[in-house]
């Protein structure tokens, strides 16, 4: 594996220049100073109860993702960079999702084959010919970036269906502004608290044809037993508007209304973030108590809007990925502007035979999996791993895909032994109503705590850090 | 708002009323049971603590004596009643995250500041009376602090109504209820009797309900049975009465009534309720048996919380 590109230090000693005060300020700062200020950051995450869940864990239900009080910084430059080529991915997804339940003129162009579609368990056949307002199906978009070098943004997957995350994002800023108000004052930090209000227009501008001026949006959360329940209460209290569970809400003659202490009140617009499975039990998943019965036919009756839409699964499928470059060349007639990680297709037989061949060098991930699980880092991975992978990769071979292991970019992070550098990723979110598309500067800076480490999930020990844009 | 927030900020409040009620029952009952035998005669205080917590029935099943230590743990710690203080913050804190958007940063601190402590000094439950008397002292706090943060932070709207019909509710239940248990020691019979051993019984009564220098400030009397129970049903200036509990509740359901622009079943029950308490003097209530009107008073406050769940919470 290449030396990771250190996003502060240029090899022979110098900074790059996003991070040069923060390395004055660090020196002038005692490290019990910084000790201190760590303990107090993570006495308010408790206290604020910003806390997940990691399903299958008996020992505390409620966890604490580790904070890291050193920002990761990026330019104004970097940023602006990074933000033309998001909202083009974001564009392109949409169109893609718009074709592929109704044209299919890329399936006919031969560019993505038919059964990777078709056969795709997440493709959802209730959406063909379905209208959704003004072509939008993706509303937030989450889409995980990696750098290698100083030049490139790299996407390393697109998350379209419930991206989670942005409350870390506004957090981690609210806390790094109460304990560190010398180091803003030194930076000229682009702030990031628009995004609830521009998530609200955004969802108010998608309403139905069928809804008031003054549509009502309300948040669908599976419930309290969700790991990012925290953040769906975050989110409606941010956005002022009511969190609803499944059995908040009635469906009558294909409408949709919320059950308040004045009576049934109509709902336009739902911010869901309840997987496509649970949504309805009378179209999806029978057993399905977090759902609507009847909210399917509210929708193809044109008097809800779901956002994001059903079905986006299929554009954010890792297979599905791999023909992302030319899905952005097929719709803008543009040249990508993020790369995309090398990816081998293992239902290809050309390409499962080269990964085969090269298990211990490749990361293998499930097409369908999400959250760190279910993958194969090679490099850091026993024998025995790598067998037992191998026999499954050969039994389902179309289930996985194989990509390089990737130097992430590092960053310097508090760690027991001092500063050391640790890798990152981000996940920038980005928004799309009728208006167009808008990011806010910055995103969720996610850290791999463990020395050496490439994992980033915050289900398997990952930390997080806020992420400056300098507005230059 | 969602019926469901509503019955949620409803319920919260309920939980935590109750947990203080419990902690200060415990309370009076550790000062009697500390008096000379010759002070407290034969009757097991123990037990009528169980009894005004209502839960002497479950207990039972699992204890064989009602003695300062299993009470103690039952009312305070034990998983296995539903209503120990225990179990009122966890099920505060479980409804405080169901509708975080609802109440105010305060409040949520409040209950999840509880609910931490209840976890990292509490979780063992206490080993001495020392540490009985801080877990109390921690429990009465947490209920001040809640109560005081959502009334100085609150939007005064039917958020706020529906959380204090919750306390107001619950407040008439258990004042009821200790009257329910204890009103053999206030019957005018026991006048004649008045000797150091009711003096201690009407303290604790009193003690429970924090009215012990509410009473003489009222009054300016000595303890006497009847002003007792007058003071804790009939007079309005004592928050702890069931008539001040009442005017509270009628107040906040006509506020909800007018912010919705219509009144119900629950407006008028609440109001009938009031009006009886309104009109009774002690006299008349003596008369026709005060265990009678106290049981009677339950079964319609109960009714009352039903009603109000049909009307707006499902």
């Amino acid at each position: 594996m290449a030396v990771a590109f250190d996003e502060m230090n240029i090899p022979g000693g110098d900074l790059r220049p996003a991070y040069r005060e923060l390395a004055r300020w660090l020196r002038e700062t005692p490290p019990e100073a910084l000790d201190y200020r760590r303990q107090e950051a993570e006495l308010l995450f408790r206290r604020i109860g910003i806390t997940f869940a990691v399903y299958g864990d008996t020992e505390s239900t409620e966890r604490l993702i580790p904070f890291d009080v050193i920002p990761r910084i990026m330019s104004g430059k970097e940023w602006t960079l990074l933000e033309k080529g998001l909202k083009q991915r974001v564009r392109a997804l949409n169109m893609f999702l718009r074709d592929i339940y109704h044209g299919r003129d890329i399936l006919r162009a031969g560019i993505v084959p038919d059964d990777l579609i078709f056969q795709n368990p997440v493709f959802r056949p209730e959406m063909n010919g379905q209208e959704v307002p003004h072509d939008v199906y993706v509303h937030i978009a989450g889409i995980d970036i990696v750098r290698v070098d100083a030049e490139d943004f790299i996407v390393l997957e697109d998350n379209a269906r419930t991206p989670s995350g942005v409350s870390y994002m506004l957090e981690n800023r609210e806390i790094m502004m109460r304990l560190f108000p010398d180091l803003f004052a030194r930076h000229r930090v682009a702030p990031v608290e628009r995004y609830p209000d521009e998530l609200l227009a955004a969802l108010r501008s998608v309403a139905p044809h069928s809804a008031s001026s003054e549509p009502t949006v309300a948040l669908l959360t599976p419930g309290v037993y969700n790991s990012a329940y925290y953040e769906h209460s975050f989110l409606a209290d941010k956005l002022g508007i009511e969190l609803v569970e499944g059995r908040d809400l009635v469906v009558k003659n294909n409408e949709v209304f919320m059950r308040t202490t004045e009576g049934m009140k109509r709902v336009d617009v739902i911010y869901r973030r309840v997987d496509d499975d649970f949504l309805d039990p009378l179209t999806f998943r029978p057993d399905s108590v977090l759902g609507v019965p009847g909210l399917m036919s509210a929708y193809a009756a044109g008097n809800i809007t779901l956002a994001n839409a059903v079905g986006t699964g299929i554009a954010d499928d890792k297979a599905i990925y791999s023909y992302m470059p030319d899905i952005v060349q097929f719709y803008l007639g543009e040249e990508p502007i993020l790369k995309n990680v090398p990816t081998w297709r293992c239902r290809e037989p050309k390409d499962l035979a080269y990964v085969l061949d090269n298990l211990g060098d490749l990361v293998v991930k499930e097409v369908h999996g999400s959250g760190g699980y279910g993958m194969l880092i090679g490099p850091a991975a026993t024998k025995a791993t790598i067998e037992a992978f191998r026999e499954k990769l050969k039994r389902e071979p179309e289930g996985f895909i194989a990509q390089p292991t990737l130097a992430l970019s590092t960053c310097p992070t508090c760690t027991a032994a001092g500063l050391a550098p640790r890798h990152v990723d981000l996940r920038p979110f980005v928004l799309t109503g009728s208006k167009g598309t808008t990011i806010v500067p910055g995103g969720l800076t996610r850290v791999a705590l463990k020395e050496g480490s490439l994992v980033v999930n915050s289900s398997q020990g990952g930390g997080t850090k806020d992420t400056w844009i300098l507005d230059e | 708002m969602l019926s469901r927030t509503a019955e949620n900020l409803y319920w919260l409040a309920r939980y935590v009323e109750r947990a203080e009620y419990l902690a200060r029952t415990i309370d009076a009952t550790l000062r009697v049971t500390a008096l000379p035998a010759a002070y407290v005669g034969k009757t097991n205080e123990w037990d009528s603590a169980l009894l005004t917590a209502g839960v002497a029935a479950s207990f039972y099943q699992a204890y064989e004596e009602a003695n300062e230590d299993n009470v103690v743990e039952y009312l305070s710690f034990s998983p296995n009643n539903p209503s120990s203080i225990r179990n009122c913050i966890e099920a505060a804190r479980l409804n405080s995250r169901s509708v975080r958007t609802a109440l105010t940063s305060e409040m949520w601190d409040t209950i999840n500041s509880a609910w931490i402590e209840l976890q990292a000094v509490w979780s063992k439950g206490t080993s001495t009376r020392e540490d009985l008397a801080k877990f109390l002292r921690f429990v009465q706090e947490t209920s001040l602090r809640f109560d005081g943060s959502a009334y100085r932070t609150m939007l005064r709207n039917d958020a706020y109504w529906f959380s204090r019909m919750g306390v107001h509710l619950e407040r008439a239940d258990n004042t009821a209820r200790i009257l329910d248990v204890k009103y053999h020691v206030l019957l005018p019979e026991a006048e004649h009797v008045g000797g150091p051993l009711d003096f201690y019984q009407w303290s604790s009564i009193l003690r429970s309900v924090s009215a012990l220098t509410a009473y003489h400030w009222v009054y300016r009397e000595t303890l006497k049975p009847w002003l007792i129970a007058d003071l804790l049903i009939l007079n309005d200036t004592l928050p702890r009465s069931l008539a001040s509990c009442y005017g509270n509740l009628v107040r906040n359901l006509d506020q909800i009534g007018v912010a919705y622009g219509r009144q119900g079943p629950a407006q008028r029950h609440a109001r009938g309720i009031r009006n009886r308490l309104e009109h009774s003097n002690m006299n008349d209530i003596f008369q026709h048996g005060v265990h009678e009107f106290i049981q009677e008073f339950i079964a319609d406050n109960s009714r009352l919380g039903e009603i109000i769940t049909k009307q707006y919470l499902i």
